[in-house]
């Protein structure tokens, strides 16, 4: 029972940071229908921003965290700037293999910077366990969840309320009809990079209280087709959904078998896949030639 | 036949489908075919072992065109295929004592068997959902040979014996000399035979998938059938491969077919070219040359820029991430486009066009 509990804190934790990347990855597909393959890429900068700001210059975390957010979202704009709208309407593969090359620049860069050997950084988020049904649960997991939610919340709030979320939904929906409204798309694209820039940063810091500062966070970034599969590409909701079901499966096959949460996801995406080829809660598309 | 193209104009449907159509052409053939009968005289054991490296990813990159360029379905599966292809034949000369030979052959076959197995899901996928699918295979077919202790009898690799044909071990001092003639042999078939495909009604048939699936099929293509051979002649070629490096490398490990592989492979096609088997040849040379030409140029500029030399796998990395960014912006058809217009040029002068 208690390892049960145990599990299930770790994989909602981790499910709500793939639900931070997850949601950048959703936001650059709806808006500009490219698929990001760096977005793993982007909790990894995150984090070395972070632990730059933090460790390296010694700034207060709250100033770090600002720093971070505003250098993601300057990250996201230049990238969609100069590598991705160059290639707005070429083939698919051609988007998708742009981004898994501005991957490998981006880990690259990372690598040149702070090496391969893993970085600490002072705890951020209380430490300590807390006793949920007699399971020692450590409290910075909790407080990542927290801090997930309330993020996540945030975002929904912004497409729900703000002018430019409506904004952004209406060219998910329809381009052409948002161009003749007279929103600028171009600058639609533009901020969904950036927000899935800061999406991620806020996630790649959470990893990076909750573990190291590391080449691994990137590892992230492929576990993040599995849950927008489950959640559907469409919803927001769906991500968060998503996230947490891939992390608790995750962490339930690695407490069932060690290292089998490599694969579970995985095989999760194909089942869904078969039974629903476009994901649990994706709308089906009509095709015509 | 003519000596150039200029004037060409074809009166039946049998010249038009000739692969070759001038004697410049055909000149061009010989002297590639000469360059590479002399090759292994010209370079020392390194770079030969370089060109042999280059000749197996011919090989799998051949393979991943047919799928990606020329059918369409994007796939980041090639790295499993791969190990599929080396295990298999690994086992099956190792352990089943079978000739080389045909472990090899066997290996094409199984890797085929189960390429279109995993091609299924290609039936109602497309896009994003096929890459996400293609990329579950990746990981499910390399979490098997890593956690299957069987396989590798618990040491976690598999030593492969020293290729023999025939009786006739290859020694110690011509291995990269023997593996050329090998090698070398083997990617020109598989060359020569792609091009052929693509000159039959299934290789029309996977291009008009390509093109438009849906009107396809309203054509009399099915479907079905074409994108499962599809996915298993590719995935033969990409078997192939992954047994020739099996026994070429005589190790077998998971290390060497995970995600980045599938990655590099996919990068040949496209600095190559998508959907051109020319194209596949070119950007498995590209891929392959670029981390040792880096670092020959980061010693050679090490008195100079030393921070090149201390950080070469990041700049490998950096170099390799780049050179597809660019040649997606700049010259999305690739190497062979690339090669067509210096053609051009050269056939048009002096005039621009």
């Amino acid at each position: 029972m208690s390892q049960l509990v145990q599990l299930t804190v770790y994989g909602l934790a981790n499910g709500a940071v793939l639900a931070l990347a997850a949601l950048g990855f959703v936001l650059i597909y709806k808006a500009t229908s490219v698929i990001n393959f760096a977005q793993g890429e982007f909790l990894l900068i995150g984090g070395y921003m972070f632990y730059t700001a933090f460790v390296v210059f010694q700034l207060p975390w709250a100033a770090a965290v600002i720093l971070g957010v505003v250098g993601a979202a300057a990250l996201g704009i230049v990238i969609e700037r100069l590598v991705l709208r160059p290639l707005i309407g070429e083939d698919p593969i051609a988007v998708i293999m742009v981004t898994i090359g501005l991957a490998a620049v981006l880990r690259a860069v990372v690598q040149m910077f702070y090496g391969t050997t893993p970085r600490t950084m002072p705890a951020v988020l209380p430490t300590g366990s807390a006793d949920i049904l007699g399971a020692s649960v450590p409290v910075n997991r909790l407080f990542a969840i927290v801090v997930a939610a309330v993020v996540l919340g945030g975002f929904g709030a912004f497409f729900r309320w703000s002018r430019h979320g409506i904004a952004m939904r209406a060219v998910a929906d329809d381009q052409q009809a948002a161009l003749v409204q007279g929103i600028s798309v171009h600058r639609i694209f533009a901020m969904a990079w950036a927000m899935a820039a800061v999406s991620a940063l806020i996630g790649g810091l959470l990893l990076a209280d909750l573990t190291e500062v590391s080449q691994n966070l990137v590892g992230f970034g492929l576990i993040v087709f599995p849950v927008v599969i489950l959640g559907g590409l469409d919803s927001i909701p769906g991500t968060i959904v998503g996230g947490l079901t891939i992390g608790l499966i995750s962490q339930y096959a690695e407490g069932f078998s060690p290292g089998a949460s490599q694969v579970a996801p995985y095989i999760a995406l194909v089942l869904i896949l078969l039974v629903r080829p476009y994901g649990l809660f994706g709308q089906v598309r009509i095709e015509r030639v | 036949m003519a000596a150039t193209a200029t004037g060409i104009h074809h009166t039946s449907y049998a010249s038009e489908l000739r692969l070759r159509h001038t004697h410049a052409e055909k000149t061009r053939l010989g002297l590639m075919l000469a360059g590479l009968v002399a090759l292994p005289w010209l370079v020392d054991p390194y770079w030969l072992g370089i060109i042999n490296t280059i000749g197996i990813a011919v090989v799998g990159a051949v393979g991943l065109n047919i799928l990606v360029g020329f059918t369409g379905q994007i796939s980041l599966g090639q790295g499993g295929f791969l190990a599929v292809g080396a295990f298999t034949s690994a086992l099956l000369a190792g352990r089943a004592g079978l000739p080389v030979p045909l472990s090899i052959a066997a290996a094409v076959l199984v890797t085929a068997g189960i390429g279109a197995f995993f091609g299924l899901p290609a039936l109602r996928l497309k896009g994003l959902y096929l890459a996400i699918a293609t990329l579950a295979s990746q990981e499910i077919i390399l979490f098997t040979v890593r956690r299957w202790d069987w396989l590798t009898a618990g040491q976690g690799f598999i030593d492969v014996d020293r290729l023999s044909l025939f009786g006739y071990k290859i020694q110690r001092l011509s291995f990269e000399f023997t593996w050329y003639w090998i090698i070398a042999g083997i990617a020109v078939l598989a060359v020569l035979a792609a091009r052929n495909l693509f000159r039959t009604a299934l290789g029309r048939s996977f291009m008009a998938v390509r093109d438009q699936d849906i009107a396809a099929s309203a054509i009399g293509v099915d479907l079905t059938r074409t994108k499962l051979m599809a996915f298993a002649v590719s995935s033969g070629y990409v078997g192939l491969a992954g047994a020739l490096t099996a026994h070429y490398t005589e190790t077998v490990t998971w290390e060497r077919f995970t995600l980045v592989v599938s990655i590099q492979y996919l990068a040949m096609i496209i600095v190559g070219g998508l959907g051109s088997i020319a194209g596949a040849v070119y950007g498995a040379a590209f891929i392959v040359l670029l981390p040792p030409l880096l670092s020959e140029l980061a010693d050679l500029l090490r008195p100079a820029v030393p921070f090149l030399a201390d950080q070469l796998p990041a700049v490998q990395v950096a170099a390799f991430g780049l050179v597809i960014v660019l040649f997606l912006l700049f010259e999305p058809r690739g190497l062979n486009r690339i090669w067509q217009r210096v053609k051009d040029y050269i056939r048009f002068w002096p005039f621009r066009y």
